[in-house]
């Protein structure tokens, strides 16, 4: 076949052909939710060895055109093209078994499973899955992407996980790799290896759709973008030829604001959050124990916790948050009263709130509505429950604030949880904690796959926080955000947490130094203890 | 006089054992895949009568004992289509289930009460069966309890070491991630649901043929909740389902001789022992979370449907 011999050709090392021919050809796709246009006809073209992006807010369809190409979901209308044949892509299995790999944002993995067994589940070919547990140490040595095959996934960080799914779609030797938000959550350094790995990749003559809102990245990556909006393609472009505010304006069809400091970092004002030698051990299998930890956040200050994924950050969080209690009620105090040996309630009592990692069951309760979601931590805050009966129209009211306040996009404080796309939900947590008014906030991973309008919203209802005089903590991996909106920084490795610097004066070679666990050489004794 | 009796009391162990080896074998696989199907005890009940009218009237325990896993998986279908396809309850349908089953064996079995059926041959080999004491423990057994060990040894390399059973145990974990991946989730439920209640219908056909040859009405006498128990008592784990099932096998028949030896003790203190020993080992594997994380399926009792 003709097809067949350009697409060789398509591949030969070094060779420019003159002619390639796409390798998938979405023409035409609708798909159509209730109450929703998902996607309305739209067109894609991808070529082999090209790194594609897909650009697009939350709920701008990319996500269901990604699960049709996956065969996850059918569309009601369009063609599909996979390398010059029309092709229905009827399940997952079968856009596997024609070279589609995907890797999901909200990992598709089995916590109680091992490693192994859970790459074993992603692969068709049989004879693939002999000697598996060789062969993953092969190709994750291979592309830097290190595993231990057995252990079980529920002790593992989310980077860790992420790599999982990489690794089980690189064994299938994929055409087309999707990835879904790859990023979000590693370091500078790790997502150096990933480029490096999806250029190999490509060079190599697979495809990659890849799918995120840092712009930057996608401009130092793709050599092509697909800009969708309200479920329609409304650009395409070379993102290398265009700025990141430039994509930005595209994705969200208006002029973009930049986070605004409203506010100066006051060396008189009081320390609203003091922790003292927090020593916790991890009751994780394979956790971090925290070794040590000293730091302080004064009021209006915004102090953000750096570091590679599964260094402590899961364990710190808890132990602010009093799901973990410290060992002296005195190693932790806010505003002067020692809350150390107190749960979250007591700690919300006193003036904390708190945004874990994990939106879906620890954040929110998925099953449940909003109203129930923000009667859940706000319920002592704002008054919601009365002599132990719930205010019904009391919790209506606060979850409606917090869906007008910070652009919740949904039908209302009746939806179910489960209903809002990642982003709408992280929105809806983070208005939740910030207008129960606290004095102390604890954030982890604030924009985790959330876009980029919604992430500056989230930045600015921060800042603006800070403002009011109440004491930020954000843990989060993403160094961009940690450098854009906090006053001072610190990074944890192996347990340890560096002294905080202000941000104005770290420099990021300096941060990944200490996410290595080296620490620098002034104001190294803290980290320098074992 | 004393091998004598030890192999008496051997003997009964086993066959107070097989009935709850085979039917909680069965709900293990159904509970490792997500189905949480209460409705053992009447599913057994129906496996027994099936199992004791076909082989009275056909004369054949073999057609029996095929009858009786086969009225067993007939009433995991009616839960299955109840909770899989339509989403019901899994807990209400399976409560509903045993009732139901209970009733239904009574109405089959009325006809058939107090009429005598040849118990289940025993292997018999020459040589082998005749040796003093393991003789007839090992070598002397009918095809039934046989079977529940092959069936346990299956149902471990199944779950353990065949991909099929990798992708069982992986929707029990969570279904969601499984569907995403492709695979068919209630499909593969049906399947487990099934193979739970035929297992369930061999316990029953056990007791009808084999432990007391006849037909009483509710003569599982609670072995089904038991059962059910068994697989929480073995935490998901195949081998000490075999464990669980002759430790309570064992202390059924105990009762028995505490009332023959006059020891002094109630017997309905030692009927009380399993339970009170199924109460003392949860507490103590729920004392490591990660233990209880590790086996048990976390999509248990949980419905699934598709959504966008």
């Amino acid at each position: 076949m003709a097809l067949t011999g350009q697409r060789e050709a398509g591949r030969m090392p070094g060779g420019q052909p003159l002619v390639r021919s796409p390798l998938l050809i979405l023409s035409g796709i609708v798909k159509q939710f209730p109450g929703c246009l998902a996607n309305d006809h739209v067109d894609l073209a991808i070529m082999p060895g090209e790194i594609h992006a897909l650009l697009g807010e939350n709920g701008a369809g990319k996500s269901t055109l990604v699960k049709i190409i996956y065969g996850v979901q059918q569309p009601d209308a369009g063609e599909i093209v996979w390398q010059g044949t029309s092709t229905v892509i009827g399940s997952p299995s079968m856009a596997r078994n024609l070279g589609i790999g995907m890797v999901f944002q909200h990992f598709s993995l089995f916590e109680a499973l091992t490693v192994a067994e859970n790459i074993a589940l992603g692969i068709n070919d049989k004879k693939l899955r002999k000697d598996l547990t060789a062969r993953i140490v092969e190709v994750s040595g291979a592309y830097g992407l290190p595993l231990d095959p057995h252990r079980a996934v529920h002790d593992l960080s989310v980077g860790e996980r992420q790599r999982i799914e990489i690794v089980r779609c690189l064994l299938q030797k994929p055409k087309l790799l999707i990835m879904d938000e790859p990023t979000s959550v590693l370091t500078p350094q790790e997502v150096e290896k990933l480029f490096a790995t999806l250029r190999r990749l490509a060079a190599e003559g697979c495809a990659i759709l890849y799918i995120s809102h840092k712009l930057d990245e996608i401009r130092a990556l793709c050599e092509k973008a697909t800009i969708m909006r309200l479920g329609r393609v409304v650009a395409e472009c070379d993102p290398r030829q265009e700025s990141a505010k430039r994509l930005a304006e595209m994705m969200i069809g208006t002029s973009l604001k930049a986070p605004v400091h409203g506010r100066q970092a006051d060396e008189g004002a009081a320390t609203r959050l003091s922790v003292r030698n927090l020593n916790i051990k991890s009751d994780q299998q394979f956790g971090t124990d925290l070794k040590g930890i000293s730091f302080e956040v004064k009021a209006g200050e915004i102090l953000g916790i750096g570091g590679i994924a599964g260094n402590g950050q899961n364990e710190l969080m808890a132990a602010l948050s009093g799901e973990t209690l410290a060992e002296e009620p005195g190693t932790i105090s806010l505003d002067g009263v020692a809350v150390g040996k107190l749960g979250p309630d007591g700690r919300r009592a006193s003036g904390g709130c708190f945004v874990p990692e994990e939106r879906n069951g620890h954040g929110a309760v998925r099953d449940m509505t909003l109203a129930e979601n923000a009667l859940l931590s706000g319920y002592r805050r704002r008054g919601l429950v009365q002599i132990g009966v719930i205010d019904d129209s009391r919790t209506t009211t606060f979850a409606g604030e917090v869906i007008r306040g910070f652009d919740v996009r949904t039908t209302g404080p009746k939806a179910e949880a489960r209903s809002l796309s990642g982003g709408n939900l992280q929105k809806f947590i983070v208005g939740r904690e910030i207008l129960q008014k606290p004095a102390l906030l604890v954030v982890a991973q604030p924009t985790w796959g959330v876009d980029a309008g919604a992430a500056s919203a989230i930045h600015q209802a921060l800042l603006d926080l800070a403002a009011q005089g109440a004491a930020i903590v954000i843990i989060s991996q993403d160094l961009d955000e940690i450098m854009s909106i906090a006053d001072r920084i610190a990074v944890i490795a192996g347990g340890r947490l560096s002294p905080a610097m202000p941000v104005a004066s770290a420099t990021v070679e300096e941060i990944g130094r200490l996410m290595g666990g080296i620490p620098i050489t002034a104001g190294a004794e803290a980290s320098d203890a074992a | 006089m004393d091998s004598a009796v030890f192999v008496s009391v051997i003997l009964s162990v086993i066959s107070a054992a097989t009935p709850l080896l085979l039917a909680a074998t069965g709900e293990l696989v159904a509970e490792k895949s997500g189905v949480l199907n209460l409705g053992v005890e009447g599913m057994m009940l129906v496996g027994a009568v099936v199992g004791f009218a076909v082989t009275l009237t056909t004369g054949s325990a073999f057609l029996g004992i095929v009858a009786a896993a086969f009225g067993g998986a007939l009433m995991a279908l009616i839960f299955s289509v109840l909770t899989l396809t339509l989403l019901a309850n899994q807990v209400a349908t399976g409560l509903a289930l045993t009732i139901f089953g209970i009733g239904l064996a009574a109405m089959m079995g009325a006809s058939f009460v107090g009429q005598p059926v040849d118990k289940l041959p025993s292997l018999y080999l020459p040589l082998l069966t005749d040796l003093p004491i393991v003789g007839r423990i090992l070598f002397g057994q009918d095809g039934l309890v046989y079977f529940s060990f092959v069936a346990l040894g299956g149902t471990i390399w199944f779950l353990f070491h065949s991909h099929a059973g990798l992708v069982l145990r992986a929707v029990g974990d969570s279904h969601d991630a499984a569907h995403a991946i492709g695979y068919p989730v209630i499909a593969i439920r049906y399947g487990a649901a099934l193979f739970g209640g035929a297992m369930s219908g061999l316990g029953g056909a056990y007791l009808s043929l084999s432990y007391t040859p006849m037909w009483a009405e509710d003569m599982t006498a609670g072995r089904g909740w038991i059962a059910l128990a068994l697989v929480v008592f073995a935490t998901w784990r195949p081998l000490r389902l075999l464990l669980g099932a002759y430790l309570f096998g064992g202390i059924t028949i105990l009762q028995f001789h505490v009332q023959t030896m006059g020891l002094g003790i109630p017997a309905q203190f030692v009927s009380m022992l399993p339970y009170l020993a199924t109460i003392v080992v949860l507490v103590v594997i729920s004392t490591d979370r990660s233990k209880i994380r590790l086996n048990a399926p976390a999509c248990l009792g949980r419905a699934f449907h598709v959504t966008g």
